[in-house]
């Protein structure tokens, strides 16, 4: 499995408890996979291998059919995500606003690519599908909060929040 | 005694613009003043103005608040609430510059509402979406009630295929028919699907009728549910719209408390229940097949059909599966018949379409508009028209399987035919505008990288087809495209619609063969003189200074690469080999003698 910054796994015994729990909650439903993912993934923030292991063994679903999944869906990560995760909005509204030129200077100012972290973990970055914030285009979000109808300028002010 | 009512937008654009901030600020304001008990603040679904959010409205009024910030609260509510004076310099206006602003000028009134028909989007921005009674208090649950106690299930079918009611998600295929197959599938279980999987980049029509009115899907799926025989609903909705989940899930709960799902509704022997799947974001679980394989809890590839969802859909069980606007239309029409809903619209595209109206447009937002209202109508009333004075370029229906409207054909009725005919499509109805500054080699690039992305890889034709197109448009906005390429790229655009599984790939090459249908001359341009016209592609932009240099040299002082050379009191030249485009120069010309080509 390649792994472009491994990470070790640091999983803590409560968050197996709750994996179980959300495990033993589904195991009996229709299709249970792509639930028990979504909040595995809330648990641990990511789905690595160890988590992976221990859905296939919960569900008696075969680890290479869970790899397979994990990694089809964009919303699956297969490494952890920093403490604010950025989202530029790449949707068409977005694009033709000029997000292209939003998702350059926060590139620039946090001196990562698309898909990485920053080795303090403090920031990762993504580039989103559309959001459906198409009236504030262009928009990027930070965790939960969205910032929209930017202009370039106002990058560097906004990302000077999360920097301390 | 309530006498005011204060509706605020709590959908996902003012949600953005900060209303949930808004809201606790008024709520506080108007605790201040003791008010708590004759004012009352709704939180409602989209309203439609996204670009103005947040979005006020005073009742009884119907003062049309917009852009409203916190601290406008204590001036809206010691003026408007305590004394009863609209605030008009905080009041949405259309009017002109120097006008004045007419204080009853309530949201109906304005030219973005004027043309619009609401029936999809009726209770959207109207009614607190998370309380059933305000639902149930505008007719809501009655076309349920009447469905199922003066009703066959043949009935119904006949008034949904009568009113002419066609899917809202993309190919525009007869609802009522759709019906009828799922209905005469001999089986003992069977499901109703909702499709909430809104991936078109653009499009939000469904999360907003989602977060705005969910109980009208909710209601419409039971009676679909009746019309085909099912027992059991699957809502599957992409998670990338909390908001919309959220409200789904607090209205499933309430429906169930009201025995509007469950067992024995309206004291019949109809039993009905439903459960919500998350997405995980992959666009090609938009296909139907692709969604089911999903629900499945496997990769999200389509199947090959036959068979048909009818016969063998979720969990091998027949399923009948719509578009969230599709069914956002059925109570209405049950409750108002399929000659209301047929009075609308062209011949054959009954009643109206949602809009998700964004690019570049005064008035970015969601609109309902009755087919064949013309795009012109749509662009120009609805949506202000194109800010900063640019001229208006194209306009791109149906997302990355549609295409580009040029200006020439703007007063095309918009309905399902004539969108294809012209080589676009409805899709689920996101429209973007474009100006002048827009290269659309780069928009058909912008999809491509959108579909190659996407392509699940299960077929060849669309696995490597779109990625060997996409090279192909690298290779012109780059300036080392041939004529060759371009005829190439077309041919490859017909090889993979014919010869894709599903409609992912068999619509990829649309942008791509629309943008060459009427910008050609923009391919050509980039391709026999190396330049793009709008000066958007990076590689083929130049910067040159033009005859009004007066030779002040301050941007050959500011060059980082020293690429500019002249002396004083002369015109200055640009060497082309050092230049790396940075626009340094022209910020820095005091007379705009240098210009982007």
């Amino acid at each position: 499995m390649s792994n472009k910054n491994p990470v070790p796994f640091k999983g803590t015994k409560e968050q197996e408890q709750k994996l179980l729990e959300v495990i033993a909650k589904h195991k009996d439903q229709d299709g249970p996979l792509m639930p028990v993912l979504q909040e595995a993934q809330e648990i641990y923030g990511y789905l690595p291998i160890e988590v992976q292991k221990i859905v296939s063994e919960g569900l008696d679903i075969p680890l290479e059919h869970i790899y397979g999944v994990v990694t089809f869906y964009a919303q699956f990560s297969l490494a952890p995500k920093g403490e604010y995760k950025i989202g530029v909005c790449l949707g068409t509204a977005c694009y033709v606003k000029g997000s292209g030129d939003i998702l350059n200077k926060i590139k620039e100012i946090i001196g990562i690519d698309v898909g990485e972290c920053t080795p303090d973990g403090k920031f990762s970055l993504e580039a989103t599908r559309c959001i459906g914030a198409c009236g504030l285009a262009p928009v990027f979000t930070v965790n939960e909060d969205v910032y929209g109808r930017l202009v370039v300028g106002d990058v560097a002010d906004i990302l000077k929040k999360y920097m301390d | 005694m309530i006498r005011n009512h204060i509706l605020i937008c709590g959908g996902t654009g003012c949600t953005s613009s900060g209303s949930k901030s808004l809201m606790e600020a008024l709520e506080a304001e108007l605790k201040k003043n003791d008010l708590q008990d004759e004012v009352k603040v709704v939180m409602t679904g989209c309203f439609g103005l996204c670009a103005l959010g947040p979005i006020m409205i005073v009742y009884p009024e119907g003062s049309f608040y917009s852009r409203v910030t916190e601290d406008m609260v204590p001036e809206i509510v010691s003026e408007h609430i305590i004394k009863g004076r609209i605030v008009k310099k905080y009041l949405y206006t259309d009017a002109k510059e120097g006008e004045e602003v007419d204080a009853t000028n309530s949201l109906n009134d304005t030219n973005f509402y004027k043309k619009q028909k609401r029936v999809a989007l009726r209770n959207c921005g109207v009614i607190n979406p998370e309380i059933i009674d305000e639902y149930i208090a505008y007719d809501g649950y009655e076309a349920l009630g009447k469905v199922l106690t003066e009703m066959t299930p043949a009935d119904v079918i006949k008034v949904i295929k009568d009113s002419g009611l066609r899917g809202r998600g993309g190919g525009g295929f007869p609802t009522g028919l759709k019906w009828d197959l799922a209905a005469r599938t001999v089986a003992d279980v069977k499901y109703v699907c909702c499709n909430a999987d809104e991936g078109d980049p653009g499009a939000f029509m469904d999360r907003s009728i989602l977060e705005g009115d969910p109980h009208a899907v909710i209601e419409a799926m039971a009676i679909a549910a009746y019309a085909v025989g099912a027992c059991k609903g699957f809502v599957y909705i992409r998670a990338e719209y909390p908001i919309a989940v959220n409200r789904l899930r607090i209205a499933i709960e309430q429906a169930r408390e009201y025995g509007l799902l469950g067992n024995n509704i309206f004291g019949t022997d109809f039993n009905f229940d439903m459960e919500i799947r998350l997405g995980a974001g992959a666009f090609v679980c938009g296909e139907e097949t692709a969604l089911m394989t999903s629900i499945e809890g496997n990769r999200g590839e389509p199947r090959p059909r036959p068979p048909f969802p009818s016969e063998k859909g979720i969990f091998q069980i027949p399923t009948m599966n719509c578009n969230v606007e599709t069914y956002a239309n059925i109570p209405q029409i049950i409750l108002h018949g399929a000659e209301w809903f047929g009075s609308m619209g062209t011949e054959k595209s009954k009643g109206t379409k949602v809009f998700a109206l964004g690019g570049k447009i005064t008035n970015t937002g969601l609109v309902e508009i009755p087919m064949g209202t013309t795009l012109r109508e749509v662009i120009e009333d609805i949506g202000g028209g194109i800010p900063n004075g640019k001229k208006f370029k194209a306009a791109q229906t149906g997302g990355p399987s549609g295409g580009c409207i040029p200006a020439s054909l703007i007063d095309t009725p918009i309905d399902y035919d004539n969108l294809v005919a012209i080589g676009s499509m409805m899709g689920s109805g996101g429209l973007i505008v474009m100006d002048e500054d827009n290269c659309m080699v780069d928009i058909a690039k912008f999809f491509l990288e959108f579909t190659v992305d996407e392509s699940c890889g299960k077929c060849t034709p669309c696995r490597i087809g779109t990625k060997r197109m996409l090279e192909y448009l690298n290779k012109i906005t780059s300036g080392k495209g041939t004529m060759k390429d371009i005829d190439e790229l077309e041919e490859l655009c017909y090889y993979i619609k014919a010869n894709s599984l599903c409609g992912l790939g068999q619509t990829a090459p649309n942008p791509v063969l629309s943008t060459l249908r009427y910008f050609r001359d923009e391919y050509e341009a980039h391709v026999k003189e190396k330049r793009c016209p709008a000066g958007v592609c990076k590689d083929l932009m130049r910067y040159e200074i033009t005859d009004a240099c007066k030779g002040c040299t301050l941007c050959a002082r500011n060059c980082p690469v020293n690429a500019i050379s002249g002396t004083v009191k002369e015109l200055h030249v640009i060497d082309q080999d050092k230049c790396i485009k940075c626009g340094v120069c022209e910020s820095k010309c005091k007379f705009k003698a240098i210009i982007k080509k």
